[in-house]
């Protein structure tokens, strides 16, 4: 046993060594709210490495203690029914540090779930992000410029990502930003980020969607809000307008590079928030999923979800 | 074999009141089961698409029939027990005739109330809503017909041998099957029709 | 359908398996007919309603399925050793995931728990079998045919490649469009009808046929599991049949649950999966937790310390279990509020959990500790269990999982709460009991060094993968590039599962070896140990007990040593024991072959399957089976035997 335990203690070192030479993603946060997560998991491995001091420590003088070999051959091991201050000892601290660890649970996800602090007053940069098989379309209705796989962002600003997916359930994730959140074809999702310093950041699906998932990866570049407006003008200058064809295309096109395009397929293809939710959306086709024809049953779709959500799986967007 | 003679002649030997409490647990589970597919229906019922709606489809005559036959079968039943408990052979018979009779009669009404649905288009592919509808009254519907072939088999053993050790097991089961089935009706009739055309 | 279309074709690994599996199945056919063997097999095994026999058959079939998993495993970490690596393709890699964590939890993990707990439950309360011997056939017939039906999708059809919670709208026809999802369906669902009945019966069983005097509270700890644990399995499975009837409805026939038009709901169908998948995970952890209990307190030598807080937090357990299903999916934007509530709940499991590991710890103390396999298997059990612990109340978090979720960090931590929760247990399980089933230990040397193998290779395979996870590795990635930095540790992992294969053969070799040389023990209670199994004779007479014990305490077989009770006292008599059948081997079959049809489409092959199973049914209703019985001579002489003496 105190051979694995001393393996044990060289592997983690050597873990250790391994991965400082690259840092956590997770714990090297680039805003506000990966900031609060690193600094809730952080809490929690130490917390939990109390517990684990604990059961380790008794386990090894127990069996240091107590094994057959050391004791004499005569001994009679007592019966024991349990002692009931022990009991209560090991009843009533992990109910001590559940209650703690659900305060700072609850507090912390309902600081990652809005805006972060410092940043309320300042109205938010929209960004659309929507899955397809297997790629990422960023829309910035706005701006009035559209990306693919990849998304550019300014610095110290709230961005407010709205993920919803023309297909199977995928997951948005930004490590360095914060925590993720599944997009799904039948209504809308958000995430409020800030990213507070200049870098190009890993973000992908993290939610397995199928043959293409492991490369649906893109880069999230924040960049000064100066910067950020040049780049807005140089889409704006250069890039082709997105059509209604030409996204189909997209659509269809499992794997395409990074694309760049004047206007939103917002226009055409509305995400499915508002009087577009739902799922009452009738076809069959991935392409033309948010089809015109349902418009007018919107008064509908928006009292049925309103209704028809059970509580377990209330979703935080009802509009 | 261990036989107790003071309990009734279904519980009598250990094996069967083994099976009693093991129907029991099964009915248990059977109540995990319909309550999913009640909180599936429950979920959906107001998700109908481009389909029809529950007011739109319902008809509470043919519904209060077949809740008037199933809950008089329920009765009978209980009176074929009764009558087994007796050690009346005919009686017993009879009951369990009439409660087979009436499952019977619910279920053409049903299979003619899916033929309607399916007539006025609505299908088990038109909508969520309509897919959940079929499923929870197929179930139940199933669980009726199984019912009527288990019932027959057990007419024809109690026609042949009489009541013993068997025979009284099973008919005592069967009854606690068939009460089950109708108290789910209730559930069905109230959360599916009554809700669904107020 | 053309012929290249339903069997898988273009894989030279699968081409690999379509001839191994012709040859092995050649093998063996020709080698029950050369040996003569065809009327052994179909009268003591086939047609068995033995639940040692059974017992065997569900621990031999979990063996293998546990090489039919680990091989997917082993091919998994193989393609991840190296970032851009080619042994595997995008599709092969998604179907062996989802085959992986199908056939370990369902058809490995369950069986095999399931297997010990027909071996020793009945044993344990001094009964002469399970309340429903012939159910519990049908039950494994199921079980093992639902299995089957799911190993040839491989080789037939193709295998589901959707994960083993196989989401919609992923797992629709729409973007599975292959039969794989089928397979999925309606192999699970036959498997899990054979459990519900399992469940049923053994409720019944613990309930009703307990010995003499022992009262619910002076049942051994490994007892008290199996009856918690089939209160889950009869309370969740229903929820499993549901659900995959609905997918199989939105498959097979068009219906509109879980779509993603005509207002289908795909997070319906990830909410009942959960509700069933969770308290899975403690169907497969309860009653290693008895087994633990067993084997510490039978080798420190002492009573099982806080037995009634055990008992009490295996309840609590069980309630909690149905309360959480919700944090798989906190990240699919339910409110703060929910998420809050299902964090709280799900932390709460800890302190039951906890309360059992501390029984554990203060079982040691004071004990007189020896140092056997099954010892040190559980004694691993509670350092490596509790890190998977710990990271459980991590995970719980629900801010905290937003980063966490769907990355190898969450697969490092179910792998630590499932291996040495589970895998040990089983493995524990086997050793502990082998010497009741068959009359002979395995051999300790060669299992120690078992032991060592697999726990370190375990902590090589599975500690990287917390780091992976919060380097950004998610799960289910079938590649990766030199850039992102995964792969030293990736290949470290893929060593270490190298390490556990090894393992896993050493521990087959172990049974091998054993079986050929291993020294015969005729004392029936080679371990020096408590409960009631340990009071008949090993290898177990087919009636378990000649005459049936009366208990006293929870340590009967203990005390009776110490000369402080009397168990056996009444006289012999004669034995009522049920017959065998061929029916539910039959009714398998018949399964079998309705679940192929159904997955196929194959409609009119379908419904004659369907009547085939209203036969079978018609079949045993009208059956009048009165079993037989042992005269007391006959006991008489079996029993000398077993003492040894001569006749």
């Amino acid at each position: 046993m105190k051979r694995k335990g001393l393996l044990l203690a060289l592997m983690s070192t050597l873990l250790l060594l391994l991965t400082g030479c690259e840092p956590l993603l997770v714990l090297n946060p680039k805003g506000p709210q990966a900031q609060t997560q690193a600094n809730t998991i952080i809490f929690s491995i130490i917390v939990m490495a109390f517990v684990l001091l604990v059961v380790y420590v008794l386990f090894v003088v127990f069996l240091s203690k107590y094994r057959a070999s050391k004791l004499p051959d005569d001994y009679e091991p007592p019966y024991e029914k349990g002692n009931k201050w022990l009991e209560i000892i090991w009843i009533a601290i992990p109910v001590l540090i559940v209650a703690v660890l659900s305060v700072v649970t609850v507090k912390t996800t309902n600081a990652v779930e809005k805006v972060p602090v410092g940043y309320e007053n300042q109205k938010p940069l929209v960004i659309y992000a929507a899955s397809s098989n297997w790629k990422w379309h960023f829309s910035y209705p706005e701006e009035n410029i559209e990306t693919v796989n990849y998304v550019n962002i300014p610095t110290n600003r709230p961005v407010e990502f709205r993920m919803y997916s023309y297909g199977p359930i995928t997951s948005f994730w930004i490590p360095q930003l914060g925590g993720q959140k599944y997009a799904m074809s039948d209504m809308v999702t958000k995430l409020h980020f800030v990213a507070e310093h200049e870098a190009s950041m890993m973000g992908r699906n993290s939610n397995f969607s199928g043959e293409g998932y492991a490369h649906m990866e893109f880069e999230v570049l924040s960049m000064s809000p100066k910067k950020f407006d040049e780049w807005v003008n140089d889409v704006k200058a250069n890039e082709s307008e997105i059509t209604e064809a030409e996204f189909d295309k997209l659509l269809a096109t499992p794997h395409v590079g990074r694309k760049s395009y004047t206007g939103t397929h917002l226009t055409f293809s509305p995400a499915p928030e508002g009087e577009h939710a739902g799922h009452n959306h009738g076809s069959d086709s991935t392409s033309d999923d948010m089809d015109h024809s349902n418009m007018d049953h919107g008064d509908m779709d928006h009292e049925d979800m309103d209704q028809s959500e059970h509580s377990e799986s209330e979703h935080s967007n009802h509009e | 074999m261990k036989v107790n003679h003071t309990l009734p002649l279904e519980y009598r030997t250990e094996e069967n009141s083994n099976k009693i409490l093991g129907f029991w647990i099964f009915l248990g589970a059977e109540i995990a089961l319909f309550a999913t597919l009640f909180a599936v229906y429950l979920t959906l019922w107001q998700r109908a698409g481009n389909g029809p709606t529950a007011a739109e489809i319902f008809e509470m005559k043919p519904v209060l029939a077949e809740t008037f036959l199933l809950l008089t079968s329920s009765f009978t039943i209980g009176l074929a027990v009764h009558s087994m408990r007796l050690g009346l052979k005919k009686p017993t018979l009879v009951f369990y005739l009439i409660t087979l009779l009436l499952g019977a009669g619910f279920l053409g009404i049903e299979i003619f109330e899916f033929y309607t649905y399916v007539h006025e288009g609505a299908t088990l592919q038109t909508s969520a809503f309509l897919s959940s509808l079929f499923i929870l009254l197929g179930t139940h519907g199933a669980h009726v017909t199984l019912g009527l072939l288990w019932g027959i088999a057990i007419m024809i053993q109690i026609k042949r041998e009489g009541f013993n050790e068997y025979t009284a097991n099973k008919s005592f089961i069967f009854s606690l099957y068939w009460h089950f089935l109708d108290v789910v009706w209730i559930f069905i009739f109230s959360f599916v029709y009554l809700k669904g055309l107020m | 359908m053309k012929w290249d279309e339903f069997f898988v074709t273009g894989e030279p690994m699968i081409y690999g398996a379509m001839a191994s599996i012709v040859l092995v199945s050649v093998a063996i056919v020709v080698g029950l007919t050369y040996f003569k063997k065809w009327g052994y097999l179909w009268r003591e095994w086939l047609t068995t309603v033995d639940h040692k026999r059974i017992g065997i058959m569900y621990i031999i079939a979990a063996l293998l399925m546990l090489f039919r998993g680990g091989m997917d495993g082993l091919l998994m970490r193989g393609q991840l050793a190296r970032p851009e690596n080619g042994l595997l393709d995008a599709q092969h890699y998604n179907e062996i995931f989802t085959t992986h964590g199908v056939i370990m939890i369902l058809f490995m993990a369950m069986p095999f728990i399931i297997g010990l707990m027909n071996v020793v439950v009945p044993l344990q309360i001094g009964a002469r079998d399970v309340a429903f011997p012939r159910l519990n056939a049908v039950s494994f017939w199921l079980f093992f045919f639902g299995a089957m039906l799911f190993n040839i999708s491989f080789v037939i059809g193709g295998s589901p490649d959707a994960g083993w919670t196989a989401y919609f709208p992923l797992a629709s026809n729409e973007f599975s469009p292959t039969v794989g999802i089928n397979y999925y369906a309606i192999a699970l669902q036959i498997a899990g009808i054979g459990t519900l009945m399992t469940g049923i019966n053994f409720i019944v069983t613990i309930i009703k046929m307990r010995a003499p005097g022992m009262s619910l509270m002076k049942m051994p700890m490994f007892t008290w599991s199996v009856l918690i644990t089939c209160v889950i399995i009869t309370f969740a499975f229903p929820v499993l049949t549901i659900a995959l009837a609905l997918m199989t409805v939105d498959r097979l026939f068009g219906g509109q649950f879980f779509t993603m038009a005509n207002g289908g709901m795909d997070m319906l169908w990830a909410n009942l999966f959960w509700v069933w998948g969770h308290p899975e995970v403690y169907i497969v952890i309860l009653p290693a937790f008895g087994i633990y209990s067993e084997i510490i307190s039978t080798f420190s030598k002492k009573n099982l310390y806080g037995y009634t807080s055990m008992v009490v937090s295996m309840v609590a357990i069980s309630a909690l279990s149905f309360l959480v299903w919700a944090h798989h999916f906190y990240t699919m934007g339910h409110g703060a509020m929910v998420n809050g509530i299902f964090s709280i709940t799900t932390m709460a499991i800890a302190v039951p959990t906890g309360v059992k590991i501390f029984n554990w710890l203060f079982t040691l103390r004071k004990g007189k500790i020896q140092f056997t396999t099954p010892m040190m298997y559980s004694l691993a059990f509670i350092p490596i269990f509790t890190v998977g612990g710990v990271t459980g109340v991590m995970l719980a978090m629900a801010s905290a999982d937003y980063q966490y979720h769907n990355t190898m960090f969450l697969v490092a931590h179910f792998h630590y709460v499932l291996i040495p929760g589970t895998v040990f247990a089983v493995i524990a399980g086997m050793y502990y009991w082998f010497p009741k089933l068959f009359g002979f230990r395995l051999n300790e040397r060669q299992g120690k060094l078992t032991f060592w193998v697999i726990a370190i290779s375990f902590n090589v395979t599975f500690l990287p993968l917390f780091f992976l996870g919060l380097k950004g590795m998610t799960r289910r990635m079938y590649t990766y590039s030199a850039e992102t930095g995964f792969g030293p540790l990736n290949l470290i992992a893929s060593i270490g599962a190298v390490g556990l294969a090894i393992g896993f053969g050493l521990l087959v070799y172990n049974i091998y070896w054993s079986f050929r040389y291993a020294p015969r023990d005729t004392t029936g209670d080679p371990w020096d140990a408590r409960t009631l199994e340990w009071a008949t004779h090993s290898p177990i007479p087919d009636y378990n007990f000649a005459i049936t014990p009366k208990v006293q305490s929870l340590d009967c077989f203990w005390n009776m040593k110490k000369g402080k009770e009397k168990l056996f006292e009444d006289e012999l008599e004669e034995i009522h024991m049920p017959s065998n059948s061929g029916q539910p081997f039959i009714l398998g079959v018949i399964f079998f072959f309705l679940g192929f049809a159904l997955v196929f489409s194959w409609w009119v092959p379908a419904i004659i399957g369907g009547l085939g199973v209203l036969v079978m049914l018609g079949i045993r209703t009208f059956e009048r089976d009165h079993g037989y019985h042992i005269p007391v001579s006959e006991i008489k002489k079996t029993e000398q035997r077993l003492r040894g003496e001569t006749v």
